[in-house]
């Protein structure tokens, strides 16, 4: 992107979303998006627009989630759901290689056998939170040493369309992270969702050239600058709309500081150690590998599959797990979230996208935890000062 | 959508480098190699010789691990115990000293030769034997830990001008369980000052009793121009290192290999870590002052 100036703004008419879905087919990706299942709105491929969740909002609130019937058509006014883009493309479950023991004149050899070819996904409906935790896994899985292959296959043939935010969550706190409900950038289209007026109408900004070549075959016109303002507008006032904050001064100290802390025992009390909130979040990695081989025993095949810290087997040396109490292995979410990933990775693990507060069966808010971390920090150190 | 990814890259914050040298190319995929000598060590414990690799991986330094696969079965990280041949870049021939303990080892110490164990790697850091030129070595092993540490040895002897006294305190549960004890009695004629205790003696044990800390004062150390390699179970390496420390040794001249669970050796699977650390990564072999206030946190 060097040198080219940024294309004006262009409008796209509720109408011009079919042609949005041909023009991405066109180019043989395969559409992923927001849809209504089973009571919420879930990440799955979307065979046209119509299947996207027009008039569908949600409230959500620890331990809380419901679809609520919104005022409007808006297809992207609710805020985070139970899945996030991490189950395209960092799925929850893939082969990593197969393999044949062949017996030959020459004696035995292991023969792999063809790797597919990655599929290419448009992913539609993007929110800037989650864009950042796309980078963020970026870093993790390709920006080390050695890039995870399946990873670094769907992420290259990947084609993102961010949907900015205007109506952030009561779970949300976006901008505590550090993020916002605008995205600049990360995306090959970026789209803010009107419906004033009975009016609805996307504006669209172009990211990339493979974004400016998918917005030429889609029917559109220029936007008008009032438009703009408007739409930028809806966009910077739900940054202050946020349903939460986070303490976010000199995290990763504070929760290295609260290594021992005796908050763990009260976290641990109601924790139930399901893992559900490293299954929603949009950046926990962890996976496990499994092997399998057919009747024969020639044939062999490497799985690898989500796995969470809060497994009792995930920290397992001969003669036992290291993290055995719900105590250790709280903690080490919340600090690997929050803390440790800064020395790993370079940046929090956390986009404050809400999803482990809602999905959390027990109702706990990582917002909530640290608080009371750190407010009985200043306590000990308060008691200290004292003579 | 290279655009999007450099932007994207660039509204990273500061990440830490990606440590220098080449990459494994299919970093996920098991190269595999033929067992083309296997020595029982002990009665659990096997020294494994690998060749004729399909593809060879990239060459390993003392200290690095291999993911070893038994076709089927799994795989698990083992320490690199012998570097071999590593002609252009490539390990051509690696020695793997496993001890069977689960399902994995047990398939792997099982292998007959001829047969084939897939690698992957060399992943992690390694000993940085070099590190200690013109100074004295001081190796401490515990049980299998010997194995990893066995490099040291072999390119120190290699390289012997370049170091000063080397000396080997080795413990093993019962004379029964002491590796490579032939390799041994033959450092020891090289010039390695090697002393050895278990925790159980038998009839025909005439040696030491008791646990390898006991072995660090008689041996009559340098502290001040001495590097340290320490490998064993956690709480030996704590005793060790500490005791090491004690007498002087500055932390950071004390190397520690650390063990945490491993299902990929690559950074992705995340199951390694130790507070900070991706220990497949920034690990397995640590300095002290690093790992001594992450060893001591219970549960980390
Ligand atoms: C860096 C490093 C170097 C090592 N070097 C050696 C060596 O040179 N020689 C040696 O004998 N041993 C070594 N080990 C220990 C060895 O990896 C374990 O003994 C082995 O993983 C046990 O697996 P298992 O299935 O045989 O046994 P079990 O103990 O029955 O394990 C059952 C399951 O637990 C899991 N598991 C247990 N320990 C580990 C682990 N460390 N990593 C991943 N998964 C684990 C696996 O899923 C395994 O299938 C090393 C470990 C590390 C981390
Ligand atoms: S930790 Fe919770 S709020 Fe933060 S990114 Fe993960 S799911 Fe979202
Ligand atoms: S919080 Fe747990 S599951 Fe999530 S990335 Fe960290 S260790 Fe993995
Ligand atoms: S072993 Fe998988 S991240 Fe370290």
């Amino acid at each position: 992107m060097t040198g080219t100036a940024t294309p004006a703004p262009r409008l796209i008419d509720i109408d011009g979303l079919p042609a949005l879905f041909e023009a991405l087919r066109g180019r043989g990706y395969t559409v992923v998006g927001p849809t209504v299942r089973d009571g919420a709105i879930v990440v799955a491929e979307l065979a046209s627009a119509a299947e996207l969740p027009f008039g569908w909002g949600v409230e959500t609130e620890a331990g809380r989630y419901r679809l609520r019937e919104r005022s409007d058509t808006a297809a992207f006014g609710h805020s985070a759901g139970p899945q996030s883009w991490k189950t395209v493309l960092h799925p929850a479950r893939a082969k990593l290689w197969s393999a044949d023991r062949v017996t030959g004149s020459a004696g035995t050899s292991i023969v792999e056998t063809g790797a597919a070819e990655p599929p290419r996904y448009a992913l539609l409906g993007v929110r800037p939170c989650d864009v950042r935790a796309i980078g963020i896994l970026d870093q993790v899985l390709t920006g080390g040493r050695h890039a995870d292959p399946v990873y670094r296959g769907r992420r290259d043939g990947a084609f993102v369309i961010a949907v900015e935010c205007t109506e952030p969550g009561a779970t949300c706190f976006c901008t505590s992270m550090g993020g916002g409900p605008g995205a600049d950038s990360g995306f090959d289209l970026a789209l803010t969702e009107l419906t004033d007026g009975g009016d609805h109408r996307f504006v669209v900004r172009t990211g990339t050239a493979a974004g400016a070549g998918v917005l030429a075959d889609v029917p559109s016109r220029a936007a008008d600058e009032a438009t703009v303002r408007h739409a930028a507008t809806a966009v910077a006032e739900a940054a202050g709309h946020m349903g939460r904050t986070m303490p976010t001064q000199g995290l990763p100290r504070l929760l290295a500081d609260s290594r021992e802390s005796p908050h763990w025992d009260d976290v641990a009390s109601r924790c139930l150690t399901c893992g559900n909130c490293t299954m929603v979040c949009p950046t926990c990695f962890c996976t496990t590998t499994e092997d399998v081989t057919d009747l024969t025993g020639d044939h062999a095949e490497r799985w690898r599959v989500w796995d969470s810290c809060f497994a009792l087997d995930f920290s397992y040396l001969h003669g036992g797990s290291v993290r055995t109490s719900g105590q250790s292995r709280y903690r080490q979410w919340i600090t690997h979230k929050l803390g440790t990933w800064h020395d790993q990775f370079g940046s929090s693990g956390c986009v404050g996208c809400g999803r482990c507060i809602a999905w959390c069966p027990a109702g706990i808010d990582i917002t909530q935890e640290v608080s009371t971390l750190a407010s009985m920090l200043e306590q000990a150190a308060a008691d200290e000062d004292k003579p | 959508m290279t655009g999007q990814r450099t932007a994207q890259r660039t509204a990273q914050p500061t990440a830490p480098p990606a440590p220098a040298g080449p990459a494994a190319e299919t970093p996920a995929v098991p190269r595999f190699y033929r067992v083309a000598s296997r020595r029982e060590d002990t009665a659990d414990t096997v020294t494994l010789e690998l060749t004729e690799p399909a593809q060879p991986v990239p060459a390993f330094a003392p200290g690095q691990f291999a993911m070893l696969t038994a076709f089927g079965v799994g795989e698990v990280p083992i320490s690199v115990s012998g570097l071999g041949d590593s002609g252009g870049g490539r390990a051509r021939r690696l020695e793997h000293t496993l001890r069977a303990v689960g399902a994995v080892t047990r398939a792997l110490h099982a292998a007959p030769p001829g047969s084939l164990i897939g690698v992957r790697g060399p992943f992690g850091t390694g000993w940085d034997v070099a590190s200690a030129a013109g100074r004295d070595i001081v190796i401490v092993a515990g049980g299998i830990g010997l194995a990893p540490l066995r490099p040291v040895v072999l390119s120190a002897l290699a390289d012997r001008s370049r170091y000063g006294r080397i000396v080997l305190l080795a413990g093993a549960r019962t004379p029964g369980d002491l590796l490579y004890a032939g390799e041994l009695e033959r450092w020891s004629r090289d010039g390695v000052e090697v002393a050895v205790t278990v925790d159980r003696a038998d009839s025909a044990w005439s040696g030491e009793v008791g646990l390898v800390t006991a072995l660090i004062e008689p041996a009559g150390l340098a502290p001040g121009n001495s590097v340290a390699f320490v490998c064993g179970p956690d709480i030996m390496m704590r005793f060790t290192a500490d005791a090491l420390a004690a007498r002087g040794l500055p932390a950071s001249r004390i190397r520690v290999s650390l063990e945490r669970n491993m299902r990929c050796g690559a950074g992705w699977c995340g199951h390694c870590q130790l507070g900070p650390l991706l220990v497949c990564r920034d690990g397995p072999v640590v300095s002290y002052d690093r790992a001594a206030p992450l060893m001591r946190v219970r549960e980390l």
